[in-house]
This record gives C-alpha cells, structure tokens and sequence, in this order.
C-alpha cells in the first residue's frame, strides 16, 4: 500500500497476518519472549543491586516452589487465579468485557462468609455445599444485572460491572464492621479458628492447611466442565458466534440478548464460586482486599491464554510462580517490594508483547524504495 | 545501513535508560532494611549503653535462635519504627546478627499475616513475632499448626485463652505512663488556672477504638491529672483508626471547638499535636500531650511531653530466654520498674515543679506505694468500685471473670498482659 505513496517507504512494516500461524510457531514466539524476559530482568536486576541474577532467579524458584508448603500455597493461589480466570472466559470470548470479576469474587466470599458465622453448626459437607450454592448465586446476581441492562438497554458492561466493583467493596466493608471480631479491630479475624467449619479439610492429610488438594479437585473440576461447555455445547458455540460477530449470530437465529444474560450470570456465578475458593480454601476470613486485584490479574490469564480454560491452568501458575518468587526475592535480598515488581513487570511486558508478534508480521525494507 | 545503526542505537538507548533508571531507583529508594539507620524522630528515648549499630558477627551460641518479625508498618510509621528498634537492640544486645532475622514489612491485618508467619517458619525461624493487635488471630492460627515454633502476638489477648503453650502475649505497663504525662498535664492545667488563663478544667482526648486499651490509656491519663486537678473532666472522642492524621487533626480542633485546654491522644499520628500548636499559635491557651514520639518536632511549644514504649526490654527478654533454653511467658507485662515505659522530654513550655512531681510519682509507681487504678481515686455512676473483671472467658469481648480489684486497686495487665480496664469512670465522657 506504501509503494503508491510518494516519498520513502518506512524502515518497518507491520502488517495482520492473512491467516493463524501454526501452533507451534506462535508457542515458539511466546516461549522466546519468556526466556528474553529472564535476559532483561537479569540485566535490570545486576543493574540495581550487582547481584547474580542466576542467584536471583534460584530464589525465584526456591521462594514459589522451594519446600512442600511453599508448593501447596503457590498451587493454592494459582488455583484461585484459574477459577477467576475460567469464570471470565465465557464473557469475554463473547466480547462482553467483564471488568467486574474483583466484585462477584467478594459477593461470593461474603455469601461463603455468611454461611461459615451463621450455620456454623450445620455437618461440614452440608455447609461446605451451602456454601458452594451461595457463593455461585452472589457471584451470578452480580453478573445478572450488567448482563440484563446491555441486553435490554445496550449499556455499556465496562463501567456498569467496573461500578459493580465499587459497590461489592462498600458491602465488604459493611459486613466486615458487622462481623468484626474483636469489637473495634476493624477485621474479622479467622472465622471459626477453633471449630474450624466451612474450612475445606485437607484432601491429602489430616487436618487443615497442609495441603489445599480440594482447592485443586474443585478449581479442576470447574476448568474441565469450561472447557467442555466452550468447546463442544450448543451454549459455547453460540458464545463463538457471537463474540465473532453479533450480526452473524443474530441472522444465524441465535437470541444474542437471551445469551448475553445466560453467559454473563454463569460467569458471575464462577468468578463467586473463586471467592468461596479463597474464604473457604485458603483465607478463612474475609476483607476488602480478599480479592486483592485478582479479579483483574485474572483478565491477563484469560487473555494469554486465548480464552481456552486448559491453557489458562499453565498462565496462572506462571503468574502465581512469579509473583512468589518476586516476595522470595524481596525478603532474601532485603531489596524493597517494588523492585520485584518491575522483575513481573518484565516478564508479563514480553508475554504480552508476543502477542503481537504471533498476531502481526514485521517486515524490514530491504534496500531503499524511494529511489523516485 | 545508516538507519539500522541508528534504530540500534535507539534500542541501546532505551535499554540504558531503563537499566539507570532501576538503577537510580534503587539507590534513592531508602528500603535497605537491614541497615540501622536512624530516622529523625527516635521513638524512645535513647538509653545510653545500647549501641546502634548490631553487635560483632553472631556467636556460635546466638545461631540457635533465628527470629521471624512480620510488622504491620515500616520505619516510616511511629509504632512500628519503635518495635524495629527494640528488636535491633534487644538483637545487639545479646548477640543476634543481622542473618537471624527475617522481616516482613507492611503486612496488614488479613490471611497475608498466616502466610508470612508460614513463611518465617520456612526459612527456619524459631520465635516469630507479629506487632498488631489485628495480627494476633492469624498469628495463633500459625501456632496452633506449629507446635514446635514459639509465637509472640505482640500487644494481644488471646493467648491465655487459646491453651496453646507456644503462643504468647506480651505489652508494657503503658497505663503508668500515661499517668505520668497525666501529671505533667495536670501541673500545666493548674498554672493555667491559678493564673486565670482557664476557668473550666477541661481536657480533650483522642483516642482510636472504644476499647479496653484506649479506655485503660485514657483512663490512667485522667487519673493522673484528677491527681493535681480534682475537678476536672474530660471528653473523648474516637476516630477509629490508628493512624490517620487528616481525622486526629479534625478530633483535636473539634475538641478544642468545645474548650478543651489540654489534649491527649492514643493514636498515632502527630495529626493532634500539630493542630493545638497552629491553635496555640493563634492565640489560644492550648497544649499537646503526645504517645509513642517526641512530639516537640511537629508541637515546639504546644508539646508537653508524651508517653512512650521501650519494647526492646521485652524483646531482649525474650532472645534471651529462647537462647538459654527457657519457656516464654504466657504474658508478659512490665512498666516503669523495669524501663519499659517512659515520658519523652518535658516541653518548653511546662509548669514550674512539673520534673519534680514527675520524680516523685515514676518513684512511687516503680515503689509499688501507688497505683494507678486506685478505686479511692475514682467513681463510676457516683459510687466507688468494689469489684471488677480481668478476663474475658467466653469470647464475647466483656470481662467475666477474674476479679481484678484486690487490695483497693485494680489489678491492671497482671492476669494478661493486655490492658482490660474497661470501666467508664466518672468525670469522662465518650463523644462518639
């Protein structure tokens, strides 16, 4: 298109791939800009603090996955992410922008919350089950209302379920000054610290919080039945179609609004399911920051992973992997917060750079066109 | 060819630029915290035989103890810059190198505080501490799985209760204190009254949550003044927060709004202070008394002296315990006779007499001849108290049982370490 255009051609030139690379090729791209990522943070992290960046990144390994407990807890956090992750594949697959994950994630930790004060003394599988119920019903009424509103009104889902966000925070705290204990901390403490009920019992031990195996059996569980809805459900094509192109789906006789609402709640409904995951599983209490950016964190899983709910089981243990590893550093090194940080600021820099490269190609001007 | 140069260049650029500017980051950055710098403001007066800097390289003795410290702020806030200190001493003093001690900073009051005290076992520590009231639930719930690992819940309650024998509590006397600097109050209240500056003896407090500590702090600073100023009364009101300097300036102004001439605080930002100097400033009859820090920095004038922890002396205790093999108490409470409490340096502005009065009452508190709680000091709805509770057995945060008042006085953090004076005595009413 440039060479009709007097003057010189530009040095680069980007261009939409005609068709999708092969697999291989576009894993090939990613995993060269992971290991590129290792290159310039080891740079960046021999800069500031002259320390042997193979040092560093033994660390990194050693702080995420270093002993069993480390392991079970980066597996603990990284099954979270992928539920919230799952939850949010349906909607955005469908172009539905659901920025309001951070928000079905804390309904659905209050409703499990709820559940753990006031039935306490229900048998642990009934509660563990009421628990589940309410959570996936909080998460799926806070999806409700975006999805009813674009589908009736055509308003836009960024800023109704990014308000959502603000409103499940408020609630929070609202339920946090209810329940908190003791009076006056402003903090709900460990929710039935003796009894332990509503607490997901270990799968592997006996006890609790030595290892977090139904966190793993539940969030697995939730990944496969994704995977199989999207993939191979008259529910998941649909939801193809549509984000491919409303118009298409709508001539095509699929009811877009019906599906809008049906996605979006049941996206909802996962997303709180992720916060009984992280009150019941892991936490034990609950706060304004029991979903501590995980909602959004989860957006980027999502991505990475093309919205496909297996692959994305391999994005949140890298993320979770990181994020550890960036603590372990930080407290070995007595370096502050921040600089870990900018290390998974790197990293997730080129991930997400190589998307470009597996979507576009770049091509150098060999010699100069504009000889004219 | 020339334009590939030129992009490459432009690339190298870039990446020099990004690498200096981490680099520069993190030289300014002042998060080296292992190095004993010393910020402005020393939270507690500095006793002369400790040295700032750690001790020579560790003994073969000091390696049986590695110690894990989660704090809920950094250097840079007033409470938390106190416990760091304590524990850098107690460390120099008996022989602790910087290697046996792991810090977590700026861990709030949720699961984040298991999971640093998870991570202290980890990497080998044996005592972990945590320096939050909100830590303390997440701290038992690490000790209760870690049986093996001695738990300290610093400024906690629970420890008696929950039956575990390897998790503690522990808090200095801080009431005496508060006595204390209640008397440098009152002297100054009295030279004002005698000199006709004030008519009514009003005092305002700020204070943080409506509960036994603050009501245990506010209460002995009370009584200290009452000592020199029978008549007076006192408002409080809360802000509901620890740290919040905007909310501790608006409590001081609106208390001074009402006449109150001199104010208090448990909280602990130097929001009050500074409020009563710009008030002082423009005129009004008005002083400061402070908590944790010397308050002189932000209050020159207005600043009558404040109250403050020395909390290396539990820290040192402790270390040393663990080091000779011993069992740490289940609570563990100290104040003056053991240096655990203390006034900062009295202000510029005090009454005449005022070190005196300060002598003679520390002398008497550290003698045992008086007591802070005493109930011919007090009433509460116009009759004198004859019995009340220590300890809260069900978990419903009101004492039930333990009687604390023997002997003519309450028996304040002798049954726990944590201050459970809770009564609403007369003369001091809560606003909010």
């Amino acid at each position: 298109m440039g060479k009709e255009h007097t003057g010189h051609e530009p040095l680069i030139r980007m261009s939409k791939r005609g068709e999708m690379l092969p697999a291989w090729k576009a894993w090939g791209i990613r995993v060269i800009a992971f290991f590129l990522s290792l290159v310039v943070s080891g740079i960046v992290i021999v800069a500031i603090s002259k320390l042997n960046p193979a040092a560093v990144f033994a660390t990194m390994a050693d702080g995420a996955v270093g002993t069993s407990k480390r392991m079970w807890v980066t597996i603990r956090d990284a099954m979270t992410l992928l539920c919230i992750a799952v939850g949010l594949a349906p909607a955005f697959k469908m172009r539905f922008w659901n920025i309001g994950a951070e928000g079905q994630i804390l309904v659905g930790a209050i409703a499990s919350a709820a559940c753990m004060i006031y039935f306490k003394n229900l048998p642990t599988p009934v509660l563990l089950l009421v628990m589940i119920v309410s959570s996936l019903v909080a998460g799926g009424i806070w999806g409700f209302f975006p999805g009813l509103f674009k589908a009736r009104w055509n308003t836009n889902e960024t800023l109704f379920t990014l308000m959502m966000n603000y409103i499940a925070i408020q609630l929070t705290s609202y339920f946090v000054a209810l329940w908190e204990n003791p009076f006056g901390s402003n903090s709900v403490g460990v929710i039935n610290s003796q009894t332990k009920a509503g607490w997901l019992p270990n799968l592997l031990s006996e006890g609790y919080n030595k290892d977090f195996g139904w966190n793993v059996v539940i969030v697995l569980a939730v990944t496969l039945i994704m995977y199989l809805y999207m993939n191979h459900s008259k529910h998941g094509y649909e939801i193809a179609v549509i984000g491919d192109s409303e118009n298409t789906a709508r001539y095509a006789g699929i009811r877009v609004n019906q599906a809008y609402v049906r996605t979006i709640v049941f996206s909802g409904a996962v997303c709180g399911l992720a916060g009984f995951v992280a009150v019941s599983g892991a936490s034990h209490t609950i706060s304004t920051s029991t979903a501590g950016g995980r909602g959004f964190t989860a957006i980027i899983v999502a991505w990475l992973a093309q919205f496909n709910s297996v692959v994305m089981i391999i994005f949140s243990f890298l993320l979770v992997f990181l994020q550890k590893g960036a603590q372990a550093i930080a407290s070995t090194y007595n370096l502050s917060q921040e600089v870990s940080e900018m290390i998974t600021g790197i990293i997730l820099f080129f991930l997400l750079g190589s998307e470009f490269f597996v979507n576009y190609t770049v091509r150098f001007n060999k010699g100069k066109g504009a000889k004219n | 060819m020339k334009k590939y140069l030129a992009l490459f260049l432009a690339l190298v650029m870039a990446l020099a630029l990004v690498a200096c500017n981490g680099g520069g980051g993190g030289t300014t950055e002042p998060a080296t915290p292992a190095t004993p710098a010393t910020p402005a403001t020393p939270a507690t007066p500095a006793t002369p035989e400790t040295p700032a800097t750690p001790a020579t390289p560790a003994t073969p003795e000091a390696s049986k103890l590695k110690v894990g410290v989660v704090l809920v702020g950094d250097e840079n806030e007033g409470y938390t810059f106190a416990h760091i200190d304590g524990i850098r001493k107690a460390a120099a003093a008996v022989g602790l190198s910087d290697s046996d001690i792991v810090w977590f900073y700026n861990i709030g009051e949720t699961e984040d505080c298991y999971d640093k005290c998870i991570e202290c076992v980890e990497q080998g520590c044996t005592l972990v501490i945590t320096n939050s009231y909100g830590h303390q639930t997440y701290c038992q719930q690490a000790a209760d799985e870690n049986p093996d690992i001695q738990f300290v819940a610093m400024t906690g309650d629970t420890a008696l209760k929950s039956g575990l024998p390897n998790f503690h509590n522990a808090f200095n006397m801080t009431f005496e204190s508060r006595y204390v600097s209640g008397i440098v109050a009152g002297m100054k209240l009295k030279e004002m009254m005698d000199a006709g500056l004030v008519t009514d003896p009003y005092i305002g407090y700020v204070g943080a949550y409506p509960y036994a500590e603050v009501v245990s702090g506010y209460t002995g600073f009370f009584l200290g003044i009452k000592s020199i100023v029978p008549e007076a009364h006192m408002d409080v009101q809360y802000t509901n927060s620890w740290f919040d300097i905007q909310a501790e300036g608006k409590a001081a102004e609106a208390l001074m709004a009402r006449g109150c001439c001199i104010i208090g605080q448990h909280a602990d930002s130097t929001g009050a202070p500074k409020a009563v100097q710009t008030a002082k400033d423009n005129g009004k009859a008005v002083y400061s008394v402070g908590y944790n820090i010397d308050m002189l920095a932000a209050a020159p004038t207005a600043a009558l002296t404040s109250s403050t922890n020395d909390w290396s002396v539990y820290y040192t205790e402790a270390f040393q315990t663990m080091l000779d093999g011993g069992t740490l108490p289940t609570d563990w409470s100290k104040g003056y006779d053991a240096g655990a409490v203390a006034i900062t340096p009295l202000g510029p502005e005090v009454a005449a007499g005022t070190a005196e009065a300060v002598k003679a009452a520390e002398d008497a508190i550290k003698a045992g001849t008086l007591h802070v709680f005493d109930t011919s000091t007090f009433t509460v709805g116009g009759a004198p108290v004859t019995s009340a509770f220590t300890f809260d057995s069900d978990g419903d945060w009101t004492n039930d049982t333990n009687e604390g008042i023997v002997d003519g006085y309450y028996h304040e953090s002798e049954y726990i370490s944590a201050p459970s004076f809770s009564l609403r005595i007369d003369g001091i009413t809560e606003l909010n």
